[in-house]
C-alpha cells in the first residue's frame, strides 16, 4: 500500500492502472482533463495504450473495439461529452462488453460552464443512452473512495459484462485528499470464453449489439433486467451518519455530501438531531435506508444537491413513497452549496424560531 | 476429378439474404477467399457496419464485431492497438462511412493505423430504403432526392479516394468496381494488396469497391451494372490513387 497526496482526477487515473486498466481513449474537456493527461503518459511506460480520439464519439468506440479484445478499457469526460458518448454506452451495454466511463460533472445545461455541478444524475443513473438499460453508477465522495469505487468498477464491469460509471462533481475531480493506492493487480479475470481474438481451433464469434430475433431479444432484455435486480439485492453502497436517533435527515451524495457532513455536526452543537444518508451507489440506489425511515423518529427529510431543479429527490422519494415530507435545498450553475444554507434550511424545517 | 471452384472455408454454407443482383455478395466472398488464401480465417477480425453489410454475420466464418453507424474506423482502432498481431479490416458502406462516419475514417486514416478498410460504394442508402447518400451522383434519383440530386440543395458527391490520398499516412487508396469479371478480378488483387500491406505492418489501406443497388436503384442486376460503367466510374475513376511506391495509376 503506497501514501500519496493526490488530486482527485489523478488518482482515479492512478487507480485505474492498478486495476489493470490498459487503454483509455478519450477526448479534451474541462473539468476532466487531468485524467487523459495523466493516462497519456503513464499508459505507455506501462505497456497500455492511450489514444487521443477525434471526438467523444470516437472515443468510446474505441473502447468497443478494446474492450471485445479483452482490454480493461476506460474514458473520461463531462457534460457535453458524455452526451456524445451515449450512442457508444447503449451499444456497449447491448454487446454486453465491459467498460469503465469516469464522468466528471461540470454545471449545465448545453455548455453550461466548466465549473463543478452534480446536473448529470439523470443522465447516469436513468438513460445514459438509448434503448432502456442500466449500467451501475459509483457515486464517491472522497479521493479515498474514488480510488477504492474505480477499482472495483473495473471488477463489477467484467463480472456483469456491462459498463461502470464512476460519477464524480467537478470538485472531487480538482481537490486534492491524501489516498491509500492499493498494488497494481497482477491476475484479470480470463475473458478467453467470450472475446474475439482470432477463431483458431473454435467456432468463429459474434460481437453485436443487435438481436434480430423478437423473443431473443425480449430475453437479453429480460437477463439483464435479473441482473439489475441483483445489483439491488447485493451491491447497493449506502453510509448512514448519525441517523439512528435522528429527526431531520439529510440525503445528499459527492460533494453535497461532504458540505451536508459538516451541517450536521454544526446542527447536533446546537442540539438538533440531525443526520445524514450519503448514496456511494447511485445504481443500485439505496432505496431500503430510506424507506426504514418511517419507523424512526425522522419528521422530515432535506434533499441536497448542486443542480436545479433537483434529480436525485425523485429517488429519495421513491424510497421513502409517501410516510415522511422531502424537501429540496440546491444550487446550480456552478456554486457550490454551503454548509451554512444546509443548516438554515433544516433549522427553518425544524420550526423556525430556532434560526 | 479436379474441384476448381468451391466454397471459401471463410464462407458459411448459407443462402444469401442480399437482394437478387446486388454486389455485396461478391465483395464478401472476395475477402473469404483472400482469408482463406492468406491462412488469414483464424486470426482475423471483421468490423462491420450497420446497414446491409450487417447481414455479413450470417455469411462470414470468422470473429466479427458489429460497431455503430459510422464508427467501424474507431472500433477498429480500439481493437488492432489492443492486439497489434490480429489482422482486422473494417466494411462499411457509402452512408456509414462518407457521411456519419467521415470523421471516423479520415482520422483513423490519418493515424496510419494498420488496419485495412473495404468500402462499398452504391451512391445510395440501401438498408434504410434508397435515400440520398454523400456519394449519390447529381441528378440521381433517390428517396430524399426524388427530383435527382442537385448540387444547390446537397453539394457535389464525395470521393473518398482523392480525399484519403491527399492524406500523409496512408499507405495504399485504391479505387475498383464489381461491374465486370475483370474489374472483380483487379478489385481481389487489391484488397489482397491492402491485406498485405497490413501483414507487412505498413500501415492504413483503403480499397474502395464501386458496387451496385438493383433494388434502390430501380434497375434489373444487368442494367445496373451497366449504370456501374455508365455513370459511376467516369465520376469515380478507377485506379491506385496513392501506393507504398508512391506511383499512382488511374483511369484503367
Amino acid at each position: 500500500m503506497e501514501k500519496l497526496f493526490m488530486k482527485g482526477n489523478e488518482a482515479i487515473a492512478e487507480a485505474a492502472l492498478r486495476a489493470g486498466c490498459s487503454f483509455f481513449a478519450g477526448y479534451p474537456i474541462t473539468p476532466q482533463n487531468e485524467i487523459p493527461e495523466y493516462m497519456s503518459r503513464r499508459l505507455p511506460e506501462l505497456g497500455g495504450v492511450f489514444i487521443q480520439g477525434e471526438s467523444e464519439v470516437a472515443s468510446i468506440n474505441m473502447l468497443y473495439g478494446a474492450s471485445a479484445a479483452g482490454k480493461r478499457a476506460m474514458t473520461s469526460s463531462s457534460g457535453p461529452g458524455l452526451s456524445l458518448k451515449a450512442e457508444g454506452i447503449s451499444y456497449l451495454a447491448g454487446a454486453a462488453l465491459p467498460a469503465v466511463i469516469v464522468y466528471v460533472m461540470r454545471a449545465g445545461p448545453g455548455l453550461g460552464h466548466i465549473m463543478p455541478g452534480q446536473n448529470d444524475y439523470f443522465q447516469a443513473t436513468k438513460a445514459p443512452g438509448h434503448g432502456g438499460f442500466k449500467i451501475m453508477v459509483m457515486a464517491p465522495s472522497t479521493v479515498q473512495e474514488a480510488v477504492d469505487l474505480t477499482c472495483r468498477a473495473f471488477d463489477y464491469a467484467d463480472r456483469d459484462r456491462n459498463p461502470v460509471m464512476v460519477l464524480v462533481d467537478g470538485v472531487i475531480g480538482a481537490m486534492m485528499e491524501s489516498v491509500t493506492l492499493p498494488p497494481y493487480k497482477k491476475e484479470l479475470p480470463d475473458k478467453g470464453d467470450w472475446i474475439a481474438d482470432g477463431c483458431r481451433g473454435r467456432e468463429p464469434r459474434l460481437i453485436r449489439s443487435f438481436i434480430l430475433d423478437a423473443l431473443a431479444l425480449e430475453d437479453f432484455n429480460k437477463k439483464r433486467a435479473g441482473m439489475y435486480e441483483r445489483w439491488q439485492r447485493e451491491d447497493a453502497v449506502v453510509e448512514e451518519f448519525m441517523t439512528d436517533d435522528a429527526e431531520y435527515v439529510i440525503a445528499a451524495y459527492g460533494t453535497s455530501a461532504r458540505v451536508a457532513r459538516t451541517s450536521v455536526r454544526e446542527l447536533r452543537k446546537e442540539g438538533l438531531k440531525a443526520g445524514l444518508i450519503r448514496p456511494a451507489t447511485l445504481v443500485p440506489f439505496p432505496y431500503d435506508s430510506f424507506a426504514g425511515l418511517g419507523e424512526k423518529k425522522v419528521k422530515g427529510i432535506l434533499v441536497v444537491e448542486m443542480t436545479i431543479p433537483g434529480q436525485m429527490i425523485e429517488d429519495v422519494r421513491l424510497g421513502v413513497g409517501d410516510r415522511l415530507p422531502v424537501y429540496f435545498l440546491g444550487r446550480s450553475g456552478g456554486v457550490i452549496v454551503s454548509p451554512l444554507e444546509v443548516k438554515e434550511k433544516v433549522l427553518e424545517l425544524a420550526g423556525g424560531g430556532r434560526k | 476429378m479436379e474441384k476448381t471452384y468451391q466454397r471459401p472455408v471463410s464462407l458459411y454454407k448459407s443462402s444469401s439474404g442480399y437482394c437478387p443482383g446486388c454486389m455485396h455478395g461478391v465483395a464478401q466472398r472476395l475477402i473469404a477467399e483472400l482469408l482463406d488464401e492468406m491462412s488469414l480465417r483464424e486470426r482475423a477480425v471483421g468490423i462491420m457496419p450497420v446497414g446491409c453489410a450487417t447481414l455479413a454475420y450470417t455469411y462470414l466464418n470468422f470473429d466479427t464485431i458489429h460497431a455503430a453507424h459510422g464508427r467501424a474506423p474507431a472500433v477498429a482502432t480500439g481493437y488492432k492497438r489492443s492486439r497489434p498481431d490480429s489482422f482486422v479490416f473494417t466494411y462499411q458502406g457509402d452512408g456509414d462511412l462518407a457521411a456519419i462516419g467521415l470523421a471516423e475514417i479520415i482520422h483513423a486514416a490519418n493515424r496510419g493505423e494498420k488496419f485495412s478498410a473495404v468500402f462499398i460504394n452504391n451512391s445510395i442508402y440501401g438498408m434504410t430504403g434508397g435515400q440520398m447518400a454523400p456519394t449519390t451522383l447529381v441528378g440521381q434519383k433517390s428517396t430524399t432526392a426524388q427530383g435527382g440530386r442537385q448540387v444547390e440543395m446537397s453539394g457535389y458527391p464525395i470521393r473518398m479516394c482523392e480525399l484519403l490520398s491527399t492524406l500523409k499516412a496512408p499507405v495504399y487508396v485504391a479505387r475498383f468496381a464489381l461491374n465486370t469479371p475483370a474489374n472483380i478480378l483487379k478489385a481481389k488483387k487489391g484488397i489482397k494488396k491492402a491485406f498485405t500491406l497490413q501483414l507487412e505492418n505498413k500501415g492504413f489501406a483503403f480499397v474502395e469497391l464501386l458496387s451496385n443497388c438493383p433494388t434502390n436503384w430501380g434497375l434489373s442486376p444487368e442494367e445496373s451494372l451497366n449504370w456501374i460503367s455508365e455513370n459511376m466510374i467516369p465520376y469515380y475513376p478507377l485506379g491506385e490513387y496513392k501506393t507504398p511506391e508512391g506511383s499512382e495509376s488511374r483511369g484503367n
